[in-house]
């Protein structure tokens, strides 16, 4: 009979176990930690203590035990900056499309390429550096906040204190590599926010989505990403498989059917809000008709550029060049504070709490690509199209940010133009202020034709808008749409009552209304005034 | 004379709980229409389909009670007397004539109103419930049917009937003033009893 007391210690210990658990799980959400601690401290890496002569030697380090990160990233398209459409069959990305700010990143390598997730891409026309040690590990992995790719390097960071914006006087140290490699881990905002919400050569400039205010988010601007609300990182969505990141601008998963993803039984992708919460995510059955129709974004995103950061609506750079009596460029300023004005840029005009614009949308971007001869008879030309429409089952309405403005083209051959303008040398743009040069040189790094004629062509480019998701109760309320001044105006293949009505039926309707109140009040008069005709 | 129950219990309660329910959805709905605004536009639609739900609930049992009690009977179209009701309406009523009509609590609707009610349960009614229905349940239609129908299709049925209610109702109401006195006709649409040339049963 040694079993009872045996038993009962058991029980005992069980009970102790349990609340020693019960202590640290309340501990643990009273400090919100809701993610898993790292299985490892950098700092103890005998490899990763440094010195390191330039961010190369961090690299090579961390594949030291991370052997097959290079080749993983090398394949992606954060490495390439190509895609292959599978649908259109354009070749696009980074190092093939043009854009409507500040046009083609080739001709501008050292410059644009300073987002590259590697080091030392400075010509475009090659593809970028093949060795293991040219991968960027740290702009994704540095948890500190100090490592800073250097805007003017390829990526590299600086190695020497250097002024940064020139002619400012702030200067931008080295960053402590050995510090950083000790404290490197999972991504943050900040690490993919470092390139992406700096787009178009600011902060905010180019998505209107994504731009510095969301590093640190109230509750109000994003419900997901704030620390008060969730916290969660870019990552939490767009999930990784081998580096490879989840969600395209390009192919877009403009009406996810999968529902909630359970692991084992769909893809390991979140990159859609339907992966979370699924395809009937309200409590009113109405408001989980509309699922088919529009994107969640579409309500849940009210208006974007929502932080207290501008974003780029228009951009005309017909205007570029302009100086002062003296010949030095010109900068002027909105009423908000805004640059209104560059002589290296042109006119601009930045706004915020922006409205979106909305389209049918199956998910496929298509291009306007630099060789492809535009329609001028069609202009704004659109630098790229969403396709889908209301026929389509797999298309939905979302909101889009539309930038618009007006871009160098070839008068002759009628094509987009390529504009060299950044380098320290005598035909950049930003240096010289002289666009025949700028276009020319522009046209020689390229090899896109360039006949010497140009002129500026209004264009405008589409941004599906899927960040800055606000919380329920700031989403848009019915009436943005049902309503006279309807959101969705001129939306063809909805009918969305209190905005859409026949106005024939309409006049018939109260016509025969009318009249029948004229009948019955003529009729009434009529009975009062030959009362007295009337028998008692 | 005798005062005979003419209007039983359930009768008038489902005539008043159905007015009521009407002009809701009515008020309602134009709204969701975008004819004015009021409630809001969620607001409107979550009244308009509880009403809805309501007035159904109240016809399935309205339609069990005529079928049971056989009242049905008392919407049988009739040309009999017809047309001296509405001359009725359209010279008597000016010149002093009597009704013509002489309502028992076996026929206690005139011809013009067996017509006008019958038009209002067998058309608008229907209509504006299938319509009601398929409008509500849109986004359920089986393929087969979205092939056939659009959104828009129903939307205008379901408008133009909302018209033909609004245009009974104006004449309903209007009409109900035409009795001896001005509530002589809607007094026993409450209290159920009217004096009748009829034994008392």
């Amino acid at each position: 009979m040694t079993t009872g007391p045996v038993r009962g210690e058991r029980g005992g210990l069980g009970r102790v176990a349990g609340v020693i658990l019960l202590l640290s799980a309340l501990v643990s959400v009273a400090q919100g930690a809701d993610r898993p601690p790292p299985t490892a401290d950098h700092r103890k890496f005998e490899a990763l203590k440094g010195p390191f002569r330039d961010a190369t030697e961090v690299t090579r380090a961390c594949l030291g035990c991370h052997t097959e990160a290079a080749e993983q990233i090398r394949k992606t398209t954060h490495w390439t900056w190509t895609y292959a459409h599978p649908e259109t069959g354009q070749v696009l990305g980074k190092r093939h499309v043009i854009n409507s700010f500040c046009g083609m990143a080739i001709s501008n390598e050292a410059r644009c390429t300073s987002c590259h997730v590697g080091y030392g891409w400075t010509d475009m026309k090659q593809p970028p550096p093949s060795s293991d040690s040219a991968v960027d590990c740290l702009v994704c992995h540095d948890t500190t906040g100090d490592y800073w790719k250097f805007p003017t390097l390829a990526g590299f960071p600086t190695d020497v204190p250097r002024e940064w914006p020139s002619g400012s006087g702030k200067i931008v140290e080295p960053p402590d590599l050995a510090r950083i490699a000790g404290h490197v881990g999972a991504s943050g905002r900040a690490n993919c926010g470092a390139c992406h919400f700096y787009g178009g050569g600011g902060d905010g400039v180019k998505h209107g989505d994504l731009d510095s205010s969301l590093v640190n988010p109230p509750r109000t601007l994003d419900v997901h990403m704030s620390p008060e609300g969730l916290d969660f990182q870019c990552s939490d969505c767009h999930t990784t498989w081998g580096h490879r990141v989840a969600g395209s601008r390009y192919q877009v998963n403009a009406k996810d059917t999968l529902g909630i993803d359970v692991p084992g039984h769909t893809d390991f992708s979140r990159a859609s809000c339907e992966s979370c919460h699924g395809s009937t995510p309200h409590d009113r059955q109405k408001l989980d008709d509309h699922v088919d129709t529009l994107a969640c974004q579409t309500c849940h995103v009210p208006a974007f550029a929502r932080g207290g950061v501008a974003t780029k609506m228009w951009w005309d750079w017909s205007t570029a060049g302009r100086l002062d009596a003296d010949g030095n460029p010109i900068t002027e300023y909105d009423a908000h504070g805004h640059v209104r004005y560059l002589s290296t840029k042109g006119d601009f005009r930045y706004e915020e709490q922006v409205v979106p614009e909305y389209a049918w949308f199956d998910g496929t971007v298509e291009y306007t690509l630099v060789d492809q001869p535009l329609d001028l008879s069609q202009v704004p030309i659109d630098i790229n199209r969403v396709d889908g429409g209301p026929e389509d089952p797999g298309s939905r309405i979302w909101p889009f940010k539309v930038m618009r403005g007006k871009q160098p083209y070839d008068t002759e051959f009628k094509t987009l133009l390529v504009t060299h303008v950044f380098g320290a040398d005598d035909s950049a743009l930003w240096s010289n202020f002289d666009w025949p040069r700028a276009l020319a040189a522009g046209s020689a790094m390229s090899g896109v034709p360039f006949s010497g004629h140009f002129g500026f062509v209004e264009t405008r480019m589409y941004w599906p808008i899927a960040h800055m998701v606000a919380p329920k109760e700031q989403a848009l309320d019915c009436q943005s749409c049902h309503g006279a001044q309807s959101r969705l105006a001129g939306l063809g293949g909805i009918y969305m009552p209190g905005f859409h009505h026949s106005a024939w039926l309409d006049r018939l309707g109260w016509l025969v209304v009318l009249l029948t109140l004229l009948g019955v009040g003529a009729h009434g008069v009529a009975r009062l005034l030959l009362k007295g005709r009337k028998r008692p | 004379m005798t005062r005979v129950m003419i209007y039983r219990r359930f009768e008038r309660f489902w005539h008043w709980s159905q007015a009521l329910l009407i002009f809701v959805l009515l008020a309602t709905g134009f709204e969701i229409h975008g004819s004015y605004h009021s409630l809001g536009f969620a607001q409107a639609v979550r009244v308009h389909t509880l009403a809805a739900w309501a007035l159904i609930v109240l016809w399935l049992f309205a339609m069990f009670w005529h079928v049971t009690t056989g009242e049905w009977r008392q919407y049988i179209p009739t040309r009999k007397g017809l047309f001296a009701v509405l001359h009725y309406y359209l010279v008597g009523t000016f010149t002093g004539a009597e009704h013509p009509y002489r309502k028992t609590s076996k026929a206690k609707h005139n011809p013009l109103q067996r017509l006008a009610y019958l038009f209002f349960k067998l058309v608008v009614s229907p209509v504006i419930w299938a319509s009601g229905l398929l409008y509500l349940f849109y986004n359920d239609w089986p393929a087969t049917l979205s092939g056939l129908l659009a959104l828009e299709w129903v939307a205008l049925v379901h408008t133009a009937a909302a018209f033909a209610m609004l245009v009974f109702i104006i004449a309903h109401v209007y009409m109900a003033t035409m009795g001896r006195t001005l509530t002589s006709l809607i007094r026993p649409m409450i209290t159920g009893y009217e004096e009748l040339d009829e034994p008392p049963r």
